[in-house]
């Protein structure tokens, strides 16, 4: 069975939100309607978003890092907020593993969200129904699309590129492979909803610096030693500028 | 978790009423019986009636907490898994039979369907009172599962909510029942007022131990397992809004805990203690008393259920902790 999910790699994630703006536009201009705000150019802006990035300083100073953590729909393979849905309105797409809100069939309620552990859903002050991740659904299957941009937008988005995206069921699949080689991991697994998108962990990257390579004794030009001449009594056009 | 008014309206004006409609149909079986002594007036059919419109009541304040109140008729769809499309089942269907009771009793237009072995007479009306039994009994568990079910919210996962639930509804319809026999002059009042003393003082027991089992719980999430970093200090920088979001608006309330004590030694003291010390002090003869008693009971009742959604910590605030 297929299961379509993000793995984001917290190891590369600048918080940058390009994911989030990203996926702001993306969903907002789509068929299902807008992603309502209130105040957008005010003191208090608030709206409706799929995707957030959050940040946290982890140590103490002066030992820290600056954790970015993008935060959206988990799409849970035991998703707890589907069977609370007294209207059927929330479900998890058999074929693909994708968990939906039918904007059509949702009263707004608001039962999915004291449900979901991982506080995902957000209801649309305006539209009056319950919102969350769709895993850019009416992308990732529209075949007018080039085959290399059927991916979620926040995916593509990504200048660092820290959200792999994939069936990760299928074990060749990039998603899969970054999870099982780069010790993908799951949100709160004490609440055993087994969410499908995964988290790549913080990596110490070590880097090795001798002195030959600073001093570039391997240029067979030897372009140092035929640099400007030392300085004379007078400034000559030549101080300006430089070979 | 931030108390939704509608929904404390809704299960405190529906547990009202069924524990109306059970106080005056279970004394109407003890008469039938001859447990308690025949009474002058019967006043069953206006005490239905009444517990009828406590739950269209009910019902009606329901409607404010969707954002789609056309579509609620899609809520009775997901009864196989969902304890709230149960609910939307149950809640008419014990209204339509209480309607039905009611309505035999003040018409009476009630003919005897059969007898019981010892020639006691079986109306239609205590044959829809019984299925209207079976209804309301379906009908607090719903209501009572709709929050004890989200394993998350481990302060409503627990059997206790289904008897508090149970216990203060029928503890709030007894105290009516009684103000309504003490102005009715109704000779069932001492049973009444005695099931009432006996259900407030179990429900004061019941909720006490869900305080402290609240008290004692501690959340198996934490910032570590919610972002899967494993430091013992992890410090929020910003949770991606700058004016809130749908997530701090719904579940974080802000109250202190000053206010929240308040609330709770006053929603003990409202609708446990005052109700039965009035209703063992008062005599018959003085109603305005038990309606009093009623009303304080059902304010406490109110003040109840907002402290047990305020009680009810969602692991998602866990995400919330500082807005920047």
């Amino acid at each position: 069975m297929t299961q379509l999910a993000l793995v984001i790699d917290l190891n590369t994630c600048v918080g940058c939100h390009a994911c989030v703006t990203s996926c702001k536009e993306w969903n907002t201009s789509g068929e299902a309607g807008p992603m309502v705000d209130r105040n957008p150019y005010g003191a208090e802006p608030t709206g409706t978003f799929f995707n957030r990035v959050q940040s946290f300083e982890v140590g103490e100073f002066p030992h820290t890092q600056t954790v970015h953590f993008p935060k959206s729909c988990l799409h849970c393979e035991d998703p707890p907020c589907v069977p609370v849905c007294p209207t059927g309105a929330s479900y998890k797409r058999p074929e693909d593993g994708i968990v939906l809100v039918d904007y059509d069939k949702c009263i707004g309620c608001e039962y999915c969200s004291w449900a979901c552990p991982y506080g995902a859903r957000e209801i649309d002050e305006q539209q009056k129904v319950m919102k969350k991740c769709t895993l850019c659904v009416d992308r990732i299957y529209d075949e007018s699309l080039p085959e290399q941009e059927r991916k979620p937008v926040c995916v593509l988005s990504c200048p660092t590129s820290a959200r792999i995206y994939g069936d990760i069921h299928d074990p060749e699949s990039e998603a899969a492979r970054a999870i099982n080689e780069s010790g993908g991991y799951q949100l709160m697994p004490e609440w055993s909803t087994s969410p499908a998108n995964h988290y790549l962990p913080r990596r110490k990257v070590n880097i090795a610096i001798h002195e030959e390579d600073l001093q570039r004794a391997d240029n067979p030009l030897r372009k140092e030693d035929r640099g400007p001449r030392a300085p004379t009594t007078r400034t000559t056009l030549d101080d300006s500028t430089s070979w | 978790m931030k108390p939704a008014i509608s929904v404390l309206l809704l299960t405190t004006l529906i547990g009202a009423g069924q524990g109306l409609f059970l106080a005056y149909y279970s004394a109407e079986w003890l008469l039938l019986l001859n447990i308690l002594p025949a009474t002058q007036g019967d006043y069953g059919g206006e005490a239905a009636g009444l517990s009828f419109l406590l739950l269209a009541a009910g019902l009606a304040a329901s409607f404010f907490h969707l954002g789609h109140p056309q579509r609620a008729w899609r809520a009775a769809a997901m009864w196989r898994t969902s304890w709230l499309s149960r609910e939307v089942i149950a809640l008419p269907v014990a209204m339509a039979l209480i309607l039905a009771y009611a309505l035999m009793k003040l018409t009476q237009n009630d003919p005897v369907v059969f007898s019981l072995g010892s020639g006691i007479p079986l109306t239609l009306s205590m044959l829809a009172g019984f299925g209207a039994v079976l209804a309301v009994a379906t009908l607090f568990v719903c209501t009572a599962m709709i929050y004890a079910c989200l394993k998350f919210l481990r302060q409503w996962h627990s059997p206790l909510t289904v008897l508090n639930f149970l216990l203060m509804g029928c503890a709030s319809g007894f105290t009516l029942a009684t103000a309504l026999a003490a102005l009715s002059e109704d000779t069932r009042f001492d049973y009444f007022s005695g099931m009432a003393i006996m259900l407030t003082l179990a429900a004061l027991l019941s909720r006490y131990a869900s305080l402290s089992r609240n008290r004692r719980l501690r959340s198996p999430s934490s910032l570590q397992s919610a972002i899967g970093v494993h430091h013992p200090r992890i410090r929020q920088l910003a949770q991606g809004a700058m004016g809130g979001s749908f997530n701090t608006r719904a579940f974080i309330h802000g109250y202190g805990a000053a206010l929240l004590r308040l609330v709770r030694r006053g929603f003990i003291l409202l609708a446990f203690v005052a109700p039965v010390v009035l209703l063992l002090a008062a005599h018959p003869a003085t109603p305005s008393i038990f309606v009093i008693a009623f009303a304080l009971q059902y304010l406490g009742l109110l003040a109840e259920r907002w402290y047990f959604f305020i009680e009810a910590e969602h692991p998602q605030n866990i995400y919330y902790q500082m807005i920047s």
